[in-house]
């Protein structure tokens, strides 16, 4: 994945586009559309009328002898009532995340836009470096790095901001900072997108207006990457709400998120009906996000 | 004034340094454990050094064949995702249809949905199909080209879309015909873009947990085999694989930016 593309992957994804080009008006366009738009509508839109459907089923049935059509509307009340908890959770620890991941990438990104210079591109490859390697793997090297008698919880007892018997490990802390660690590329690569564009006269001409370096950023640098700033949180915090690779590796199941009540809840106590009721709750609170904050901050283009 | 702007670019450079350190330790630590000697199976600590675990990679039982099945899945879904989101992405540049809005939200969804909303849809389709029974190997190829087919489209589209549509033109103009307008000037332009998107696909697939997890039946890729080792204690050699991972895909990365200053490719 060359530098520059990665870039265009993620600023792309909510990023304004240039002029359309010419068009031709012809068959041959459904024709180009078609496979993959079959592909999407089989194995994507389908299954989530399924899930729908499931989330409504008869809560008595079983996997064995069936599930019966019942509208059962009280498996979303119960799924509510009964994982509370991990669905608030999900939402906190996404969310501190996402500010979290923010309050870091924004320097980099901004140093790797304006300050690096003939660096620019070693920087943007040493950002996207951590996806060279797998998921699972860098999480579990965060159990060796936060372990009990690693250097950072050795160094936080040394500093007294850690009790003797203090931990790191199995607690929010180290499932949050797996999860910042882990949706931080995504932040960074947005931001830098958007920041790059940025038509440095125009900062010149707050200067010259008189506006000291906080004024001209928070006037002009600020809002003209604000398009970056939405697809990243966007792009942070929807894959951290329903991530469970970070609780389940870092945590323990008082950390659990709700993707691990769907996972298990799908994989292990097959009681279908409640795990459908799970995941479309999780999916309708993102797609209520998503829709509040786009049209919020103003971003049209989807793709 | 000028001491002032001195302090600020040192500032920002260096906090920019420790965030780039905070995303690199892991990794660091992936090629330290690498050489791990773990003196009990749970033991996530560096205990001594060894190079066992480079001489014998495949010394956990299973771990070399899920490696081998996430290649072959990745392989597959790359060239499935690349062929279908290729054609998409032209005919969102290039031709006019009717219900864009529809397609384009079609296209956006899956990248704004959560991986583990994905995997279980899919789960409870193929189980309402009857086919619970029989997921494996196929179930998970089809899942991948599903959620790669999305970011390849954007990735080729970015490109179509910055591309000079009058170099098609000029060709046209000295002869050629549409077939070889399209063959000799506008796919080498696009190519950077679709070589782009099938990494990026690669790697999405190779490295997808959640997805799998739901559709994988009793096929073993290498996410499912670490993760099913978590529990059990990780093999050092899990980060054999890792480390060689990030070697191979640093390679790639620096020889394509060779290659690209080697031969400018035009803007």
């Amino acid at each position: 994945m060359s530098v520059a593309q990665a870039g265009a992957v993620t600023g792309g994804a909510l990023g304004p586009e240039p002029a359309p080009p010419r068009r031709r008006r012809s068959r041959a366009g459904y024709w180009l559309l078609l496979p993959g738009m079959l592909w999407l509508v089989v194995f994507f839109l389908v299954p989530t009328i399924q899930l729908a459907a499931t989330s409504l089923y008869d809560p008595n049935g079983s996997l064995d002898a069936g599930y019966a059509m019942t509208w059962s509307f009280s498996n979303y009340t119960h799924a509510l009532q009964q994982f509370q908890a991990p669905f608030l959770r999900s939402l906190l620890y996404a969310g501190v995340a996402t500010v979290l991941a923010l309050l870091l990438a924004y320097p980099l990104a901004y140093a790797i836009a304006f300050k690096a210079g003939r660096y620019k591109n070693l920087m943007l490859v040493m950002v996207i470096a951590p996806f060279f390697t797998s998921f699972l793997v860098r999480t579990l090297a965060w159990k060796s790095i936060l372990s009990d008698n690693g250097i950072v919880v050795n160094v936080l007892q040394a500093l007294h901001i850690l009790g003797p018997d203090g931990r790191l490990l199995a607690t929010s802390v180290a499932v949050v900072t797996g999860l910042t660690y882990n949706f931080l590329p995504f932040m960074v690569l947005p931001l830098y997108a958007s920041l790059e564009k940025i038509d440095l006269r125009l900062i010149e001409a707050g200067s010259d207006l008189y506006a000291d370096g906080f004024t001209a950023f928070r006037k002009i640098t600020l809002p003209l990457s604000m398009p970056g700033l939405v697809a990243g949180t966007l792009l942070t915090f929807i894959p951290a709400a329903g991530d469970y690779i970070n609780a389940e590796l870092l945590g323990t199941p008082r950390q659990y998120m709700i993707g691990n009540v769907i996972d298990s809840l799908f994989l292990v106590q097959l009681d279908y009906p409640a795990a459908a009721a799970c995941s479309v709750v999780l999916m309708l609170a993102i797609v209520v996000m998503v829709l509040v904050y786009v049209r919020r901050a103003g971003t049209e283009e989807l793709i | 004034m000028r001491i002032g702007r001195w302090i600020g670019d040192h500032v920002i450079m260096a906090l920019a340094m420790v965030v780039l350190l905070y995303m690199f330790l892991p990794i660091f630590f992936v090629v330290l454990m690498s050489f791990n000697d773990p003196t009990s199976r749970l033991s996530y600590e560096f205990d001594g050094f060894t190079l066992n675990n480079w001489t014998d990679p495949c010394a956990p039982s299973g771990m070399c064949g899920a490696v081998v099945t996430s290649l072959q899945i990745g392989f597959l879904a790359t060239i499935g995702a690349t062929l279908l989101g290729t054609l998409v992405a032209f005919a969102l540049v290039r031709h006019r249809f009717r219900g864009r809005a529809a397609t384009s939200l079609l296209i956006f969804l899956p990248m704004a949905t959560p991986e583990v909303v994905m995997g279980s849809s899919l789960l409870a389709l193929f189980t309402s199909a009857g086919l619970s029974g029989s997921l494996g190997f196929w179930s998970i190829l089809v899942a991948h080209i599903m959620f790669c087919l999305s970011f390849v489209v954007v990735t080729v589209k970015a490109r179509l879309a910055g591309l000079d549509q009058s170099l098609e033109q000029a060709a046209m103009d000295l002869y050629a015909n549409e077939w070889q307008a399209f063959w000799r000037v506008t796919f080498p332009l696009v190519f950077p873009g679709i070589m782009a998107a099938a990494l990026l696909s690669f790697s999405l697939s190779f490295d997808d947990f959640i997805v799998t997890n739901f559709n994988h039946g009793n096929t073993i890729t290498f996410p499912m085999f670490v993760w099913g080792s978590a529990q059990r204690g990780i093999p050092p050699e899990v980060n054999v694989i890792g480390t060689v991972m990030f070697g191979i895909a640093l390679l790639l990365v620096l020889g394509g930016g060779l290659l690209q200053r080697r031969r400018p490719t035009p803007a």
